[in-house]
């Protein structure tokens, strides 16, 4: 059978029924002109050469697989890998994403650039590249999320970058997002829009999927050096989805391994309070393209809500849309109390803290282990290290630090 | 479509007589859908040649403060897809101006494409202006739109080029709504856009009739932006005082006040071309 899911997008920029460009006309000549320049260089040797030294030699990739051999044995069943995310410089995932893109917007020609975040670990990905080449970077950030990650807001001042306060709405992600589009729409002859998700208009969604794919290629050689054989299953928190898609991506066409997206079930899935987009939610058109989201009958987008800021967002990226509909990923659920129990588990069996957005992987990893054999693999992506979330961990425990 | 749209007779009409259009902007539902019904009046008694009702969305990327926070208190207030329609049918008692709708696309994909056109026309809606729909998803809503004999108004942009206005141009009816700046909605003090070469690129594809709209704030700039085009869409300003006012009644006569003096600083132009 081809591997359809390398033909993905189309030309249009779908995945399947997912995807495509919703946004003001005033962007869309933009939006073809990163098409064009993103589909040159990314079969650009010169360009594949500066982004790989880059990688390696300042972001520190690759980074390692370890073997969680105290997870392992505190659940008594498969054995679980992580692929250590949390070890790239800024602590994240984002920074692969965010190198790609920087050097895109530089051959551009591009000196401004614009980006949202969550949790704040896009906004420090995006201060960094933009301190490392000299742009002028602003930073847009709900209110809540600023006071949620106050750390990371300090870290992206420090690098130099201007972090804007969004108040409208639910003051998170999702405003964020608006923000950035409307200063995108207003200053779109010198800016570039350095998305953070697997999300937005086309080429965004397969553009970020192809930066974050070296997670999936690099610890896919890993596993299979490490454990003997491919990983029985992938598992990855889903928020926008970036670094789920990107281990995901290249075990696509090995359809012996099972892969796993968990989104934020918040206080609960039947409730209003979760982030669970692909379980609870239905398609609409969010932030320039057409995916899953959490809207009301009216097709009003709804707040979403986890303890991860970096999860708590209603939307998701076309192509796990994509991924749901044909069930080549299944994707669950861990609420808050799972992951920050997930979160405490994993300082203790291997003396790692994780980003609260990971430890819901976690959370699934833990579930499923205990009723496999001992020689099956779960790999578990760690998006993220956990230094931004202490304070969060520590006042959900009526701790003040 | 089986001959020229209502949207379309009206700017001509106005064409022939040498007079600018006016359409103005209202946020539906803001402050309540019944104060919508009575602004629209007034407006429209005001010497608005087309109205265009905002239905509020969460998420308004293209809209600035004023809009947005318009949008939000219409959401607040209770405002749906289907009151909105509801709304119309009240309006079009009241008034005999076209009607445009204005809104993002999720709620009317929500609504479901071909039933929206349905309700709307059966509404007595006369277009549609939908602005994160960008030309290449058009189709399925302009089909619809088409079908029940009404037009899907596109928007084109200082910054489109001219393969994208040409391609735009081939499909447009009713009139071409020009962006007037590069960003979003609201009144500003100067229009930095060269308007005149903008909309003589625009002209080169169309014979259609040329609004210009947004950061038009008031009669004096609504009377150099005409020079450019055939109408001026007034919204910010509008809504804004809308806002200002404490009830539905005083915001009726607000912006009524506020189209008559646009009115009168257009029509100061009559028979001077």
């Amino acid at each position: 059978m081809a591997d359809v899911y390398k033909e993905m997008p189309d030309e249009r920029g779908y995945f399947g029924a997912y995807g495509g460009r919703f946004v003001p006309e005033t962007l869309m000549p933009a939006l073809e002109e990163l098409e064009g320049a993103y589909h040159f260089y990314k079969n650009d040797p010169e360009f594949q050469g500066e982004l790989n030294y880059y990688l390696r030699h300042y972001v520190g990739r690759p980074s390692p697989l370890y073997f969680a051999r105290g997870l392992t044995e505190y659940c008594g069943g498969a054995r679980i890998y992580l692929k250590r995310e949390d070890l790239n410089h800024t602590g994240a995932h984002k920074i692969n994403n965010t190198i790609g893109q920087i050097l895109l917007a530089r051959r551009m020609g591009k000196r401004r650039i614009i980006a949202e975040t969550g949790a704040g670990q896009h906004g420090v990905a995006a201060a960094t590249a933009a301190a490392l080449f000299g742009f002028e970077c602003a930073v847009y950030m709900g209110e809540e999320d600023i006071r949620r990650q106050e750390l990371n807001v300090y870290r992206m001042k420090l690098l130099g970058a201007r972090v804007i306060p969004v108040s409208a709405g639910s003051r998170t992600l999702k405003e964020a997002m608006n923000e950035a589009l409307r200063d995108w729409v207003t200053n779109v002859r010198n800016t570039y829009y350095l998305i953070g998700s697997a999300a937005g208009p086309h080429p965004y969604p397969a553009m970020v999927r192809d930066f974050q794919s070296i997670i999936g290629i690099e610890a896919k050689s890993q596993v299979l050096e490490q454990a003997g054989r491919l990983p029985d299953y992938v598992v990855a928190c889903v928020g926008g989805g970036s670094n789920a898609i990107g281990i995901f991506h290249p075990f696509l066409a090995d359809r012996q391994v099972r892969l796993i997206g968990v989104e934020a079930a918040g206080r609960g899935l039947d409730g209003e309070e979760h982030a669970a987009t692909l379980n609870r939610g239905s398609p609409g058109i969010l932030h320039g393209s057409l995916s899953y989201i959490l809207q009301d009958k009216d097709g009003q987008v709804k707040c979403a809500h986890s303890i991860a800021a970096g999860l708590d967002y209603p939307g998701v990226g076309p192509e796990h849309a994509c991924m749901k509909d044909t069930g080549r990923v299944e994707y669950t659920s861990a609420t808050d109390a799972e992951a920050l129990e997930a979160f405490r588990l994993l300082c203790r069996t291997d003396g790692i803290i994780p980003a609260l957005e990971s430890a819901h992987a976690l959370a699934e990893a833990v579930r499923l282990a205990p009723d496999l054999a001992k020689e099956e693999v779960i790999l578990v992506n760690l998006s993220g290290r956990g230094d931004k979330d202490i304070p969060v961990v520590a006042g959900a425990r009526g701790v003040s630090v | 479509m089986t001959g020229r749209s209502r949207i379309a007779k009206c700017l001509e009409n106005l064409r022939a007589a040498g007079k600018k259009g006016l359409i103005a902007f209202i946020t539906a539902g803001d402050p309540g859908l019944a104060g919508t019904v009575e602004i629209v009046r007034h407006v429209a008694e005001a010497g608005a040649d087309l109205i265009e009702l905002g239905i509020p969305f969460s998420d308004p990327i293209a809209d600035g403060p004023v809009i947005q926070m318009a949008s939000a208190r219409a959401l607040a207030a209770g405002a749906t897809l289907p009151g909105i329609l509801e709304a119309v049918r009240e309006i079009k008692k009241v008034c005999t101006k076209p009607l445009l709708l204005m809104g993002y696309y999720n709620p009317i994909y929500r609504f479901g494409i071909r039933q929206f056109a349905a309700a709307a026309s059966v509404a007595g809606v006369d277009g549609l202006i939908v602005p994160d729909l960008p030309y290449e998803e058009t189709r399925p809503l302009r089909e619809a739109a088409t079908e029940k004999g009404m037009d899907l108004i596109y928007l084109v942009a200082p910054v489109t080029p001219d393969r994208r206005l040409m391609k735009i141009a081939a499909e447009a009816s009713g009139f071409i709504y020009c962006i007037s700046v590069t960003g979003v909605t609201g009144a500003r003090r100067e229009i930095d856009t060269d308007l005149a070469a903008f909309t003589g690129r625009v002209r080169r594809y169309t014979a259609l009739p040329l609004a210009l709209g947004f950061g038009i704030s008031g009669p004096e700039q609504a009377l150099k932006a005409s020079a450019y085009c055939d109408a001026v869409v007034v919204g910010s300003a509008l809504v804004k005082a809308v806002a200002e006012c404490s009830d539905a009644a005083a915001a009726g006569l607000a912006a009524g006040q506020l189209v008559a003096r646009i009115r009168a600083a257009l029509d100061s132009l009559k028979g001077s071309f």
